[in-house]
C-alpha cells in the first residue's frame, strides 16, 4: 500500500471556536492507482491532502491520526524529512496555476530548482531534465519557453508547467487539487488526457480532488465522497456511479444537468453544507436528508461496507434494501432521460 | 407568435491599445466582440457559451449599455438603444437587469440586504418607503430567503444565498429581460441546482426573457431554448438547443461538446474528445478569414483562410436582414443539409446530417 490514511483529523483553532475541518477520514491508495476525492466547499477534501503533505500552518492546528506513506507516518515526520519527500516522492499541483507559480522567476528557474533540491545533478543536467519534462507535458519549443515567465504562458500552459514541475523528480504519488477547475473545457480535456498519459508513462499514483463528477468518472479508479469533514461514501468508480448508497451521493448525481439529455427539473438538495464549528449532531447530513429518521439525528453512522461488497463503504443508517431501490431508481431515471 | 425583445445587429466592441505617454497613438485594438448579430424572442432563454476570451461577457455588457458599442445596433423592445444618452437610457434600464457571476463581489458589503434589493426601486422612484419594504420582503420570499433577514449584511449569507439576493435585486423592478452572466459558475453543484430551478420557476411565473451566459455546457443545455456558441468575438453557431447538442454543425462546437467530461464511468472512458491543437489566439490579432481556421480539424486550405463565412440569414432573424453574398453572387456559407445557423463553409457530404458522421 503506497499511502494509508487512518482516522485523520485536522482541527483549526479560531477565534470563534474549533473548526473541525477533517474529522475522521480513512482511505488508502495503491501504486499506480487513481483516487478521486469529491465534495463541495467545506467538505474537507483539500485540507485532507494539505495535512498529509504537512502544508498546514503549524500554529493553531491540531492533527491526529496516521498518514502512512510506504509505512512512514508523515504526520510525525520532522520538517526536514517532509522537505525531502515533498516534490520528490509526493508532489502536489494546485488549483490556480497563476498563484502557485512564482511570478518573478522564469519557469525554467523554478523547474531547475525543483530538480536540484532533490537530485545531485549539475545545473546543465537539471536544465536538460526540465526541458524533457516540458516536452512531455506538451509545451511547444520547450527549450526556448524555459526562459519565459508565468505571465507569458496561458492558463492551460501554466497548469502544464505545474504538472511538469510536479513530475520532474518522478514522484510515486501526485496530488492534484482541482487541477482543471480554473480552465476552459477544451483545455481541461487536454490536461485530463495528459495526466492519464503521464500516469501510464511514469507509473505514479494520483489523488485527484475535484467537485466535477465528470472528471472523477473519467479518471478515478476509486472514489471518496466527502461531506462536512467526513467520508460519506467510498467505492470503486463504476460502483459509485451505478449503485450509489448514500442520500448525499444521490443528491449530487441527481443535481447534475446533462449534456446528452433534457432533464425536466434538477434534483435539489435543500439547505447548504453545515458549519464545521458546530456540525449537526448524529449524521451531519441529516438536516438536509429527505430520508431522515430519528436515529439519524443522534447517532453518527459508521462507515461500513455493503453486505455483498466490502469494497463499497457508506455511512448511512438507511437499510440496504431501500438504498438499493433508490440507487436503481436513480440509474433508471438517468438511462430513461438519455433515451 | 412571440415578438423579438432584443435584436443585436453586427455589434462590435473593440478596445484600443495605445502607446505613448503624452501623445497616445493607437497601435492596435482588442477585438473583443467582432460583428455579432442575433435576436431573442420574448419569453425565451438564449444561452451563450464560449471559452475565456470569446467575448461573451463583453457582449453582455454591451447589451446592457454598460459599455458603448464601437459599431452596430442594439434594438431593445423595438427601440434602438445603441447610442442613447444617459437620461434617455434611464427608463429603458427599468426593463433590463443583470445577474452577475461572483456572489461575493456583486453585492455591496456595506449595505444591508434590504437596501441592496430596493436600490433599483429607489433610483427609479417607484413606491413609498413602506411599499418598497413590502416589495423587498416579498422578493426575498420569492427567491427562497427569509424575509426577516432584511437587515442583514451580505457576509452573513452563504454563496448560494447571496446569489439569490442578486436574483431578487434583478427582479425588483419587474424587468422584461434579465442578462445572467455566469450566475452559477461560482456555486457548488447542489446549490447550482437550486438557483437553476429558481430561475426557471421565475421565468414561468413572471414571463421573463433570459440571456444566459455560461461556460458550462451542461448547465446551458438545461436552461436554454436556443444556444449560441462564440469564438474569438464572433458567433460560430446558433441553433435550437437540441439541434446544437445532438447534431452540431460547426467544428468548434463539435470539439467543445466532445471535450465535456461525462459523469458516467463507462461512457466517459469511451469518449474520444476532439483535441484542438494549441491555444486560443489573441483577440489583438485574430486570424484572418475564418477565425477558427488555424485550429480547425476540418481546415481547407485556400478556402477557410481566404473567405470569412457569414452566418446564414435564417439564423439572424434580424429586421431587414439580408443574405450576405459571396463574390460570385451565390449566397455564401450554403451547405448541404439542414443548416440553421453556423458560420462554416465546410461542406458536409450529401446524406451526412452532422459533424460526427
Amino acid at each position: 500500500m503506497l499511502l494509508e490514511v487512518n482516522d485523520l483529523k485536522t482541527y483549526f483553532q479560531t477565534d470563534d471556536g474549533i473548526v473541525k475541518a477533517v474529522d475522521g477520514v480513512n482511505f488508502s491508495v495503491e501504486k499506480g492507482q487513481t483516487l478521486g476525492i469529491v465534495g463541495e466547499s467545506g467538505s474537507g477534501k483539500s485540507v485532507t491532502c494539505l495535512t498529509i503533505m504537512g502544508l498546514n500552518a503549524k500554529k493553531n492546528t491540531i492533527t491526529s491520526g496516521e498518514a502512512l506513506f510506504n509505512g512512514e507516518n508523515l504526520l510525525t515526520a520532522g520538517s526536514r524529512r517532509l522537505r525531502e519527500i515533498r516534490g520528490n516522492d509526493i508532489a502536489m499541483i494546485f488549483q490556480d496555476p497563476m498563484t502557485s507559480l512564482n511570478p518573478v522567476h522564469s519557469i525554467g528557474t523554478q523547474l531547475v530548482e525543483a530538480v536540484q533540491l532533490h537530485q545531485d545533478v549539475s545545473k546543465k543536467g537539471a536544465r536538460a531534465r526540465s526541458v524533457e519534462l516540458l516536452k512531455a507535458v506538451g509545451i511547444p519549443r520547450a527549450d526556448r519557453r524555459m526562459d519565459d515567465y508565468p505571465h507569458q504562458f496561458s492558463g492551460g500552459m501554466r497548469q502544464r508547467a505545474m504538472i511538469a514541475m510536479a513530475l520532474v523528480n518522478d514522484p510515486d504519488l501526485l496530488i492534484a487539487d482541482e487541477p482543471t477547475t480554473a480552465l476552459d473545457v477544451t483545455t481541461q480535456a487536454q490536461i485530463v488526457n495528459l495526466m492519464k498519459k503521464l500516469q501510464e508513462e511514469f507509473g505514479s499514483a494520483i489523488i485527484i480532488i475535484t467537485h466535477d463528477l465528470g472528471v472523477v468518472a473519467e479518471t478515478a479508479d476509486d472514489v471518496l465522497v466527502m461531506y462536512a469533514a467526513q467520508v460519506a461514501e467510498q467505492a470503486p468508480v463504476e460502483k459509485l456511479f451505478n449503485r450509489p448508497h448514500h442520500p448525499y451521493t444521490w443528491g449530487l448525481l441527481g443535481s447534475l444537468p446533462r449534456l446528452d439529455a433534457d432533464v425536466d427539473r434538477l434534483v435539489q438538495i435543500p439547505g447548504q453544507p453545515p458549519s464545521l464549528l458546530r456540525p449537526p449532531s448524529g449524521c451531519r447530513f441529516h438536516p438536509r436528508c429527505p430520508y431522515v429518521f430519528e436515529k439519524c439525528k443522534t447517532v453518527d453512522p459508521p462507515l461500513v461496507g455493503i453486505s455483498d461488497d466490502p469494497s463499497h463503504l457508506q455511512a448511512c443508517h438507511l437499510d440496504e434494501e431501500t438504498k438499493d431501490r433508490e440507487a436503481a431508481k436513480l440509474l433508471a431515471a438517468t438511462m430513461a432521460q438519455a433515451g | 407568435m412571440a415578438e423579438d425583445l432584443l435584436v443585436v445587429e453586427n455589434v462590435k466592441k473593440h478596445f484600443p491599445v495605445t502607446r505613448g505617454i503624452i501623445f497616445q497613438k493607437q497601435i492596435g485594438a482588442v477585438k473583443a466582440v467582432d460583428g455579432v448579430s442575433f435576436s431573442v424572442k420574448s419569453g425565451e432563454t438564449l444561452g451563450i457559451v464560449g471559452e475565456s476570451g470569446c467575448g461573451k461577457s463583453t457582449l453582455a455588457r454591451c447589451i446592457m449599455r454598460l459599455l458603448d458599442v464601437t459599431d452596430g445596433k442594439i434594438v431593445f423592445d423595438g427601440r434602438d438603444i445603441s447610442n442613447l444618452s444617459r437620461p434617455a437610457m434611464r427608463p429603458i434600464r427599468r426593463e433590463m437587469m443583470m445577474i452577475f457571476q461572483d456572489p461575493y463581489a456583486s453585492l455591496n458589503p456595506r449595505k444591508r440586504v434590504g437596501a441592496i434589493v430596493s436600490e433599483a426601486l429607489e433610483v427609479h422612484k417607484l413606491g413609498t418607503a413602506t411599499e418598497t419594504k413590502r416589495r423587498v420582503q416579498e422578493l426575498l420570499e420569492v427567491v427562497g430567503l427569509n424575509p426577516e433577514h432584511y437587515n442583514r449584511f451580505p457576509h452573513e449569507f452563504s454563496g448560494g444565498q447571496r446569489q439569490r439576493i442578486g436574483v431578487a435585486r434583478a427582479l425588483a423592478i419587474n424587468p422584461k429581460l434579465i442578462v445572467c452572466d455566469e450566475p452559477v459558475s461560482a456555486l457548488d453543484v447542489s446549490v447550482q441546482a437550486q438557483i437553476l430551478n429558481l430561475l426557471e420557476d421565475l421565468q414561468q411565473d413572471f414571463g421573463l426573457t433570459y440571456v444566459f451566459i455560461a461556460h458550462d455546457l451542461n448547465v446551458v443545455r438545461h436552461i436554454s431554448d436556443r444556444v449560441m456558441v462564440m469564438y474569438l468575438g464572433k458567433i460560430a453557431e446558433l441553433a435550437p438547443k437540441v439541434d446544437l447538442y445532438e447534431q452540431p454543425k460547426h467544428p468548434y462546437t463539435g470539439a467543445l461538446l466532445s471535450a465535456v467530461p461525462i459523469a458516467d464511468p463507462a461512457r466517459g472512458r469511451a469518449r474520444r474528445p476532439i483535441v484542438l491543437e494549441g491555444d486560443v489566439p489573441s483577440p489583438l490579432n485574430p486570424p484572418n478569414a475564418c477565425n477558427f481556421h488555424p485550429r480547425c480539424p476540418r481546415f481547407q486550405k485556400g478556402h477557410c483562410d481566404v473567405e470569412d463565412p457569414p452566418l446564414p440569414a435564417r439564423a439572424l432573424a434580424a429586421r431587414g436582414g439580408r443574405v450576405p453574398k459571396a463574390g460570385n453572387g451565390r449566397p455564401a456559407g450554403r451547405t448541404v443539409g439542414s443548416v440553421l445557423g453556423r458560420r462554416c463553409s465546410f461542406r458536409l457530404s450529401a446524406g451526412s446530417r452532422s459533424y460526427w458522421s
